[in-house]
């Protein structure tokens, strides 16, 4: 099939050739002559946001909670370079997106022409791979390997800057084309020598923990983890990119590890000797200071990434391979051996530290209402089917802790690069990807503000999510630092928001959304049950909570797991230091 | 810390230098020489990179390499088992009086005099850094005006090619 065109329409038709449905962006100068063919495109909706760090984000929700490839759009320069941070968030977390740039006209290149970046240049080192096309007959073959690099192997961002005569020039458009990737050859089979000495290793262990990351999930490998898990009857911990991965409710589940994961979560990879990794890498909010991480471990690490294994904790047992692959393949080894570990005594320790370090938080005496039982009661009405889409900081902890997640993937957050003003636009992508799921984005009133513009795009484009900002009035965590770490000295951390500057209610009637405040504790479950009854429009809830509520547990950065505090100056309790 | 000679093939595409400089540098690792020029295979290019880096660090940024799409293949060539030249061209003062002195030690380097002027000549030489370092040393005394060295470029020892493998893979796609 081949066909004359421009390169413009052999872009829309390449995307809708790759299955893309929705395209998030705004227009401009030098990527304009891509949204004339666009307005045509019967399959391709492109939802104009209202900043492109919008558009990165909601491409990131999307893929996330569809698991396809997010597509994003902008024009050259500012355009461009508004996309920066979301492909930088999506490369941290190994989103799967496809952000497609305008570029001025291939001779102004370099010529610091008006809306001129070397925005190819700028996202080398945050993308997974990036182009730059000037001859239209490339825009094919780039569009199909742009996608086939964003979601295999281990999934990330890629960049497609475009030059705007290579959009306006005639081309003979042809499909599929031949990808040209003879450097790119991701490892999905692990090695069988690697499996056999993994299960080994597990048979002899006495203290094994499933250290689970963001990359089953991606690998679509809850339920062979489940079953692995029941196999072996090992204890399993999710990271905050693997959180619903295994059900909370599962009575295996440790809880989330990490600078504010649960006692029994941190004891356990403290007190190992078998680290099973599956899809993790070992990061510094999970390890804490490394050289006291886990010291009687030895370490299973499985990534399809072979650039993880061993990149911050030696392992004994490296394997490289596609998580389902590699759990799919341990579950054979395992029952082939038909040897079972002992770990009665491991569980009798595990579960005293569960029974004794629950989470928990402290009520304020003056009534008002705390963060956390806003969570709380959020999971209970919402339910496990809800997508949960978290901005950073103490919200997204308390999302983290507080919500109880049963279903893989139903937990969206910026982990790795945290990145304030996630939340919004990232529940509009996930809501659109799934438009059947109720969608609450949590977000606190200082991420809220970077990004609220969307509720414009939400609103008018029909994509009603709600939204739970947990009012504070304080860039919460960062003064949760200054109380712990500065003396209580909060420069520059009050937003005022407490003087209603802004006011969200009215905020976001303003933006075409109802509005709703919540204030004390005896009225959160009529709020979130209204908030839940409005399908037609998005929600935006003001829960006004307490200033002074903090994370906890805590494991101050920088500092061993080991000292790990379940509130101010209050560590637990080990039971078998000397083990 | 020890010396390691990495030859890398990459697609001769542009932007591929600055991709493969750029994440020594983001990675934190300096680069004491880079060689880059074109292959027996017009769709292949062969960089020679020269790190002091200690086995780990090693071998993360060799996994790291190994991600950028355009990396086709890395091997480190063991000094033993490989050829490891650079090249030098070296202006020296030398008048009708010492020019003789200087020649002589050009011959006993086996370097070669490419240019002559009435107070200076210029030598290209290639070796071993440490052959070039006592070429240097031995002409220091006369003045040395300009110096100007290439990175190293290094090949195995031997008939086995690193190169062919990597072909296979590039005409499979083409």
């Amino acid at each position: 099939m081949t066909e004359r065109m421009t390169g413009a329409q052999a872009l829309v038709r390449a995307l809708e050739h790759v299955g893309v449905d929705t395209v998030f962006g705004i227009p401009g100068g030098a990527i304009l002559p891509a949204y004339d063919p666009l307005y045509d495109s019967t399959k391709v909706r492109h939802v104009l946001v209202r900043h492109e760090q919008g558009a990165g984000h909601a491409a990131e929700g999307y893929a996330q909670a569809t698991g396809k490839v997010g597509v994003c759009m902008a024009t050259s320069g500012p355009g461009a370079t508004n996309l920066v941070t979301p492909i930088a968030d999506a490369y941290m977390d190994s989103v799967p997106i496809v952000a497609i740039t305008g570029q001025v006209a291939s001779g102004a290149i370099g010529t610091d022409a008006f809306q001129e970046a070397d925005i190819s240049g700028i996202t080398m080192p945050i993308t997974k791979h990036n182009f730059l096309v000037t001859d239209p007959a490339d825009i094919p073959r780039t569009i199909a390997e742009a996608f086939h690099i964003a979601s295999t192997g281990r999934p990330g961002p890629v960049l497609v800057d475009i030059s705007k005569d290579a959009l306006q020039a005639e081309t003979v458009f042809s499909w599929p084309p031949v990808m040209q990737l003879p450097g790119y050859r991701p490892v999905t089979r692990p090695h069988s020598k690697q499996i056999r000495e993994a299960a080994k290793l597990i048979a002899e262990s006495r203290r094994p923990i499933l250290y689970v990351g963001g990359g089953v999930h991606k690998a679509r490998a809850s339920a062979e983890l489940l079953q692995l898990a029941e196999l072996t009857n090992i204890p399993v911990i999710t990271t905050l990119m693997a959180r619903g991965t295994f059900p909370d409710g599962h009575p295996q589940h440790m809880g989330m590890p990490g600078m504010h994961g649960s006692v029994s979560a941190v004891g356990a990879l403290q007190q190992s000797d078998l680290i099973i990794g599956l899809g993790v890498r070992f990061d510094d909010r999970v390890t804490g200071q490394l050289s006291s991480f886990a010291p009687y471990a030895k370490v299973v690490h499985a990534d399809i990434d072979p650039a993880e294994i061993s990149k911050n904790r030696h392992a004994d047992v490296p394997i490289v391979g596609d998580c389902k692959e590699v759990i799919t393949d341990l579950i054979a080894a395992i029952q082939a051996s038909g040897q079972k570990g002992d770990y009665a005594a491991w569980w009798t320790v595990l579960n005293g530290y569960k029974q004794t370090y629950p989470l928990g938080y402290e009520e304020f005496e003056d009534g008002s209402l705390a963060p956390q039982y806003v969570m709380q009661r959020l999971s209970a009405i919402a339910g496990p089917d809800t997508y949960y889409v978290a901005g950073v900081g103490q919200h997204q902890m308390w999302a983290s802790q507080f919500i109880d997640y049963e279903n893989p993937g139903t937990f969206i957050n910026s982990g790795g690069l945290g990145t304030m003003g996630f939340a919004v636009p990232a529940a509009m992508g996930a809501k659109m990807g799934c438009p059947d799921a109720t969608v609450w984005a949590i977000d606190g009133d200082g991420c809220f503000q970077m990004t609220n513009q969307e509720l414009a795009t939400c609103a008018l484009e029909g994509v009603p999510i709600k939204i739970a900002i947990i009012n504070n009035g304080n860039l919460g965590m960062v003064r949760q630092w200054q109380t712990l770490f500065y003396d209580q000295r909060y420069s520059n951390t009050d937003l005022q928001t407490t003087r209603r500057i802004p006011d969200f209610v009215k905020l976001a009637e303003a933006y075409g959304c109802v509005g709703l405040r919540c204030e004390r504790p005896e009225d959160v479950d009529a709020v979130i049950k209204k908030a839940m009854e409005i399908n037609d429009v998005p929600v935006v809830v003001d829960f006004v909570v307490h200033q002074d509520a903090m994370v906890w547990p805590m494991v101050a950065a920088g500092t061993s797991n080991d000292d790990i505090k379940i509130a101010r100056d209050m560590a637990p309790n080990w039971e078998n230091e000397d083990e | 810390m020890s010396r390691h000679t990495l030859s890398v093939l990459v697609e001769n595409k542009p932007g591929v230098l600055a991709r493969v400089s750029a994440l020594f540098s983001r990675r934190g690792f300096n680069i004491d020489s880079l060689a880059v020029g074109p292959t027996e295979h017009d769709d292949i290019s062969r960089m020679t990179i020269v790190v002091s880096v200690e086995d780990l660090p090693l071998e993360q940024v060799t996994k790291q390499l190994n991600k950028l799409v355009n990396v086709l293949k890395i091997v480190e060539l063991d000094p033993s088992q490989s050829v490891q030249r650079e090249l030098m061209l070296i202006k020296v003062k030398a008048d009708a009086e010492n020019r003789s002195h200087v020649l002589e030690l050009v011959q006993l380097f086996r370097a070669r005099c490419v240019d002559v002027a009435a107070d200076a000549v210029t030598i290209e030489v290639t070796g071993t850094p440490d052959k070039l370092e006592a070429f240097i040393k031995v002409l220091e005394p006369f003045g040395i005006k300009e110096l100007v060295q290439s990175g190293m470029v290094a090949i195995g020892r031997g008939a086995r090619s690193i190169t062919d493998r990597s072909l296979r893979a590039l005409d499979r796609t083409a």
